[in-house]
């Protein structure tokens, strides 16, 4: 079966070569480690912006929330993570699976009951889904702990590079399901809301976040948090071959989720609610669905980001630095994925690599000034980004040729011509 | 309210029932009632404000009504909300067109089509064969639409570039690519050249006859209205009038009243009993 087709192929083959040529040079040490750390931050960077354009840019929906989970993947992981290399217990990632996997079927199946019932108001499904998840989580709890011991000698059986890895990827999966189950309960009431106040209403949820984790020691009770002072002692596992294939894998989801007909459902709701609502779209349904992908690629990107470094700290999620997803988003071309992965490559490459090598000390400080200048000469010499909507052809929508009408329908068209 | 599964009048496709709509203190619909059956041809006509667009409104789910009952195929479908009672059945266009402007043509028709689609979202991001299968006939399903009516060339094209004509085409198009019953149609001819509205109005009677449509339309243009619809509905200040075939409506005397007011009335009034003399 001819699967493959050559736009495939190209997108597929220069993403393999572009990653050899990189590997190579940073084995060969021709690139140094800094260089190492900043391609990989692009590619992350790459990841949460694909995510938050496919809520602003393709659903319309303009969110701030997006560093908001990223934050949450990040610290998620980092537990889970640390528990394993540092205290030798599966129990983080025990726990997080267990308790993702409950909510999540919990959360499908009230999904398919309550959307069948007519005129439930939004607040209401809110407390039942609220309360389900904060159950399940508790009995995961309970669960995980009493089976901790039984996965951690299993796991322990085997090299520890490979059980690392092995924790390793499922701290960043579940982790990223983490953040798109508290995505869907967090836009579950506010999505009703207009696209202003969503705004909003997100900020605010990247603000509490940011302020949780910096108390993550005291009110959530996650001692190895330290909050405040920053997390440290995270295994640094991310590596170039993990970034590149998820950044792989992101982009051919979004682009096979984009050119089909929920795709284009999604975008409709972008274009006009009212004419998408009188065609048969669920806009509630799409909205959600595009806010929760959108949120489990931050989570994702957040994962991986947490262990580059094997730091974090919650300065690091700011609501000022949740506009760097933003400012990626529109300098690239909202609704254009190939702008957005330029974009952020360009990002770390010029404004944390280059900028941070040649400029003199204290110019970290001026970042801040110089990323809205930058948005605001984009605003206002290309207002539809870098990109505009162009594509490479992978990513394209492919139109099948026009075929000639059946010679009844042609027959009919010429009379209504008349 | 008594229960929603009484069928209706025999072979009525729509029918409205005592509908009313209050926005604050105004009252915008008022005691309106309206039966439709399958493969009518109804106008709905009335002065500017009389409450036509939003008995539109309230028929598709956009508005909620504050009483009366709505019942489609025997379904009562008041209060449902506009996505589903569209995947019923009953499809419209706009006055003020609405197509999705920065989406190429095939895909405006497309989006039309989803809840046809059938294969589910696994299937599109794994791209199996039936992803595959699927998403090609609905592409060519879209692509029959499209040449229908005649806008088959323009496949690729952004919808906001078209030219106005053919904006109000590709709207019909896109209406009728969910598969609809019942068509409203919102003010068609708005804005077209007497030439073009002849045009419209044979377009009108192929898709009836092609796509075995009811429809309703709201119109201004009396060539029109006169010209395709079978029944006419006449409102005013959010009230029925007058209902009838075009000849008793153009004759009818609270009409005339209601669109040139109350001396034109009595003006056309003694003319018509001139002439009975």
């Amino acid at each position: 079966m001819n699967k493959f087709s050559k736009s495939t192929l190209w997108f597929l083959g220069s993403a393999v070569a572009v990653y050899l040529v990189i590997q190579i040079l940073v084995s060969t040490e021709i690139l140094s480690q800094f260089w190492n750390t900043i391609i990989r931050l692009g590619a992350v960077m790459a990841i949460v912006s694909i995510g938050l354009n496919l809520i602003y840019g393709f659903n319309g929906q303009f969110s701030l929330g997006q560093w908001g989970f990223y934050a949450i993947g990040a610290y998620a992981a980092a537990d889970v993570t640390y528990r394993w290399s540092v205290n030798n217990s599966a129990d983080g990632v025990v726990v997080l699976a267990l308790a993702t996997t409950l909510s999540g079927v919990a959360i499908l199946w009230l999904h398919k009951r309550l959307s069948k019932v007519r005129g439930l108001d939004p607040l209401s499904a809110f407390t039942l889904y609220l309360t389900s998840t904060i159950l399940l989580s508790v009995l995961a709890v309970r669960v995980g702990v009493a089976i901790t011991p039984a996965v951690t000698s299993v796991l322990s059986m085997l090299p520890a590079a490979i059980s690392m890895q092995i924790v390793f990827i499922l701290a960043v999966i579940f982790s990223a399901i983490l953040a798109a189950e508290i995505s869907y309960l967090f836009g579950l009431p506010i999505l009703s809301l207009g696209s202003d106040y969503f705004g909003i209403a997100t900020l605010g949820f990247t603000i509490i976040v940011k302020i949780l984790l910096d108390n993550s020691d005291t009110l959530l009770g996650f001692v190895e948090m330290k909050g405040a002072r920053g997390m440290v002692g995270i295994p640094k596992v991310t590596s170039l071959f993990w970034v590149f294939i998820f950044l792989v894998m992101v982009v051919t989801f979004i682009r096979n989720l984009l050119r089909s007909s929920y795709g284009r459902a999604i975008i409709s709701v972008r274009e006009d609610e009212i004419a998408a609502k009188a065609m048969g779209i669920d806009i509630a349904e799409y909205k959600i669905v595009a806010f929760v992908i959108g949120s489990f690629l931050a989570g994702l990107a957040g994962a991986l980001y947490a262990h580059i470094n094997g730091f974090l700290h919650p300065d690091t999620f700011n609501f000022i630095k949740s506009f760097d997803p933003m400012i990626i988003v529109v300098f690239g071309g909202l609704g254009s994925i190939t702008g957005t992965i330029f974009a952020a490559f360009a990002w770390a490459l010029i404004l944390e690599g280059v900028l941070r090598l040649f400029l003199p000390q204290g110019f970290e400080t001026w970042r801040f000034v110089v990323y809205p200048l930058l948005l605001i000469i984009t605003m206002l010499l290309r207002p539809a980004g870098i990109f505009g909507n162009y594509e490479i052809p992978f990513l394209r929508q492919v139109l099948p040729k026009i075929r000639q009408p059946k010679p009844v329908e042609a027959e009919k068209a010429v009379e209504v011509k008349s | 309210m008594t229960s929603t599964t009484q069928p209706t009048a025999s072979g009525s496709l729509l029918q409205v029932e005592s509908l009313s709509k209050n926005f604050g203190g105004l009252r915008a619909v008022n005691n309106f009632n309206l039966e439709l059956h399958p493969g009518d041809l109804a106008g709905l006509i009335g002065p500017n404000g009389a409450g036509k667009t939003t008995v539109f409104n309230l028929i598709t789910g956009v508005y909620l009504p504050t009483s009366g009952k709505i019942s489609f195929k025997g379904q009562d479908i008041s209060g449902l909300p506009p996505h589903v009672i569209n995947q019923m059945g009953i499809a419209r266009t706009f006055q003020n067109i609405r197509l999705f402007p920065s989406l190429t043509v095939l895909e405006n028709v497309c989006i039309a089509y989803h809840s046809h689609a059938g294969y589910s979202m696994q299937d599109a991001i794994l791209r199996n064969s039936k992803f595959e299968a699927k998403e090609k006939e609905l592409l060519e399903k879209a692509q029959d639409f499209l040449s229908i009516f005649r806008l088959e060339d323009r496949q690729g094209e952004i919808a906001r570039n078209l030219p106005y004509g053919e904006q109000r085409r590709l709207e019909i198009a896109r209406a009728l690519a969910a598969d609809p019953t019942l068509l409203f149609l919102d003010e068609p001819a708005a804005g077209m050249n007497p030439a073009e509205s002849m045009a419209l109005m044979d377009l009108i009677h192929f898709i009836r006859d092609r796509f075995k449509l009811t429809i309703l339309l709201i119109e201004h243009q009396m060539r029109v209205v006169m010209g395709v619809c079978e029944k006419i509905t006449v409102m005013d200040f959010g009230e029925v009038i007058a209902y009838g075939a075009p000849q008793e409506i153009q004759s009818n005397p609270r009409v005339v009243e209601a669109y040139l007011g109350r001396g034109a009335a009595e003006l056309a009034e003694k003319l018509q009993r001139s002439k009975a003399q």
